[in-house]
């Protein structure tokens, strides 16, 4: 799906990764994470290959928030974000009260502390989304790599999510890296945003350098508008009215 | 039962509402408790009633059983007839319920059960060609037919895992279809063994194959009690790592679980445990699928609690199961499968419906 793609990660940075369908954003992230082995190359953590680090290892320096998530029986969400405790117990795995404690700041951070009895099919999901985050800021790793961190969420909790991601960048100096399709808070909040273009890296650099009308022709095909965000002068991606296609409902 | 265990906790405490070691503690004792009141209650019930205090006496006086000549003295009905094969029974339900556990969270399927990955017809295969040969012979209190039971579920397992694996890995999804496929193939086989059967051997491996608790003696019992708890313990370990598991592989690894290690450690416990299982009594539906669930609703999904616990409710539900078989139709005995099956059948039917509900509300919602 992937190929000739070089890409670094600098400590500390929030890398955005966009592209249209298919263009092997999720996978690449997988990659990352070191859920997926390349068939090809290496991806390198600290100098170290990710195939020769174990699950345990991976997990206490990478996070993955995936895009959606399944919990087959009713776990509640309690019980899940401290599961992000995993890699930090030890023993017979009975967690501590600073597992406890860390959970909870973790669901307060993600606004799920309410909802902390109530069982992961009874949320919506926009919750559920907050809850898997909330489990991964338990786990407390230096990079955290989210998947359509906002694809969920209402308005109020994508700025949020936003300001929680640059909150976790700026105090604790995690590197994030997240897959979006919503190029504009993407390019509003991200230090540097990779392009990815049919699997290879189109363009990476500022958010400026990326989101210009001519590589967002290329790579998605179709035309938009630019201009800037009004307070923040970042880029600003506005698509332009469709006009209706009739031809395609004549059967 | 201890139903604060999932107590939700007001909002603003620091107390969160997870299962801790205090709690696991408290509803494992309260099931032993119910698991040794229903022993004693299974001990009284059959053909002949025992009051109480006559069994307080017998069981008081293990030497007893040896001075009858006669059946019909009560000490040798305690010690000989009953205890062995509620014993036998208890381990029997344990195991299937605490493989059950396992096999649901690993397969990530609730309607999972210890049969499913086609272990039980291999053991079943080998049962059949010892009855269909006449083999009598004995071995430290187990039969032909159970110690043939055992290879060929032995020689299943490698199979199951053979066809399954794949650039060292084992996919779940492979994992479920080579145990359906390997389950379709035996099951033949058996059909095709029994239409080459006379009468009597025929019907000898349908009784066996409905699942009897009668064979075994305290001999077979020791080295069996040895072996399931092994097992039991070993799947006991792993509760946080079935947690982990239960969420997808994909999830698991993510937090930090060495998923191709655990399931290889959960497939081939399950298998050796399932393999014995059926070995020495056949295969008693049921019993491994709905435990599982009944104390998921009341317990909780935590591994942690839940394991043990299942194998608790699993050994008590079959004593009990096994008591209701040989004393319904007294002096007729009806094989215990018949019990599970009545018992689980409709709780099967009861949950199929309410998965479907839950999923049209999901639609909808």
């Amino acid at each position: 799906m992937l190929e000739d793609c070089s890409l670094d990660v600098h400590d500390g940075e929030i890398l955005g990764i966009i592209g249209p369908n298919g263009s092997g954003k999720t996978s690449l992230l997988k990659l990352m994470a070191g859920l997926l082995r390349p068939q090809a190359g290496q991806v390198c953590l600290h100098g170290s290959d990710v195939a020769t680090l174990s699950p345990l290892e991976m997990a206490r320096l990478v996070a993955l928030v995936p895009q959606e998530s399944q919990v087959l029986f009713p776990f509640t969400v309690g019980e899940l974000v401290l599961m992000g405790r995993f890699v930090h117990q030890k023993g017979w795995g009975w967690e501590s009260a600073d597992d406890l404690r860390i959970a909870r700041h973790a669901m307060r951070i993600m606004e799920v502390d309410h909802l902390a009895g109530r069982t992961f099919q009874a949320l919506s999901g926009g919750e559920r989304h907050r809850t898997v985050i909330a489990r991964a800021l338990a786990q407390q790793t230096p990079i955290l790599l989210l998947d359509e961190p906002t694809a969920f969420l209402d308005l109020k909790h994508q700025i949020e999510m936003f300001g929680i991601l640059k909150a976790l960048n700026r105090e604790r100096q995690v590197t994030v890296a997240l897959v979006s399709h919503d190029v504009n808070l993407a390019g509003q909040y991200c230090d540097r945003l990779l392009l990815l273009h049919e699997g290879k890296p189109y363009r990476v650099g500022s958010p400026k350098d990326v989101l210009t009308i001519e590589h967002l022709r290329v790579v998605y095909g179709c035309e938009v508008l630019l201009d800037a965000h009004p307070t923040t002068g970042t880029p600003r991606i506005t698509l332009p009215h469709a006009t209706a296609r009739p031809q395609l409902m004549q059967s | 039962m201890d139903v604060s265990l999932r107590a939700v906790a007001p909002a603003g405490l620091s107390v969160l509402p997870v299962l801790t070691a205090r709690r696991r503690v408290q509803a494992l004792c309260a099931l032993m408790a119910a698991a040794l009141i229903g022993i004693v209650l299974c001990l009284q019930y059959g053909v002949e009633y025992i009051p109480p205090v006559e069994l307080a006496r017998i069981l008081m006086n293990p030497g007893a059983a040896v001075d009858s000549a006669a059946g019909v003295n009560p000490a040798t009905i305690v010690w000989e007839v009953r205890l062995p094969r509620l014993l036998l029974a208890y381990l029997v339900g344990a195991s299937l319920a605490a493989v059950g556990v396992a096999l649901q969270a690993l397969l990530r399927n609730p309607l999972a059960d210890p049969y499913i990955l086609g272990i039980s017809s291999g053991a079943a295969l080998g049962a059949a060609l010892a009855l269909k040969f006449g083999l009598v012979w004995a071995i430290g209190g187990f039969t032909a037919v159970q110690l043939c039971a055992v290879i060929f579920a032995a020689a299943t397992i490698a199979a199951t895992y053979r066809i399954a694996v794949a650039d060292g890995r084992i996919p779940v999804q492979s994992l479920l279809l080579a145990g359906v496929i390997i389950n379709a193939i035996l099951s033949a086989l058996i059909l095709f063994l029994t239409s080459l059967s006379d009468s009597t051997s025929a019907f000898r491996l349908f009784f066996w194959l409905m699942g009897n608790l009668a064979t075994i003696g305290y001999d077979g019992l020791g080295v069996l009690a040895v072996i399931v708890s092994v097992g039991i313990g070993v799947l006991c370990t792993q509760g946080r790592n079935l947690n982990l598991l239960s969420l997808g592989e994909d999830p698991a690894q993510g937090l930090g679980l060495d998923v191709e290690w655990i399931k290889r450690v959960i497939f081939v416990t399950t298998a050796l445990l399932t393999g014995v299982v059926v070995a020495v009594s056949g295969l008693i539906g049921f019993v491994g699928m709905i435990v599982p669930h009944a104390v998921r609703m009341v317990l909780g999904p935590d591994h942690r609690l839940l394991l043990p616990a299942s194998a608790l409710v699993g050994g008590t539900f079959l004593a009990v199961a096994d008591t209701v078989a040989r004393s319904l139709l007294a002096p007729m005995e009806l094989p215990v499968g018949v019990i599970t099956a009545l018992c689980g059948g409709p709780f099967f039917i009861y949950l199929l419906m309410s998965h479907r509900k839950e999923a049209r509300n999901e639609v909808i919602g």
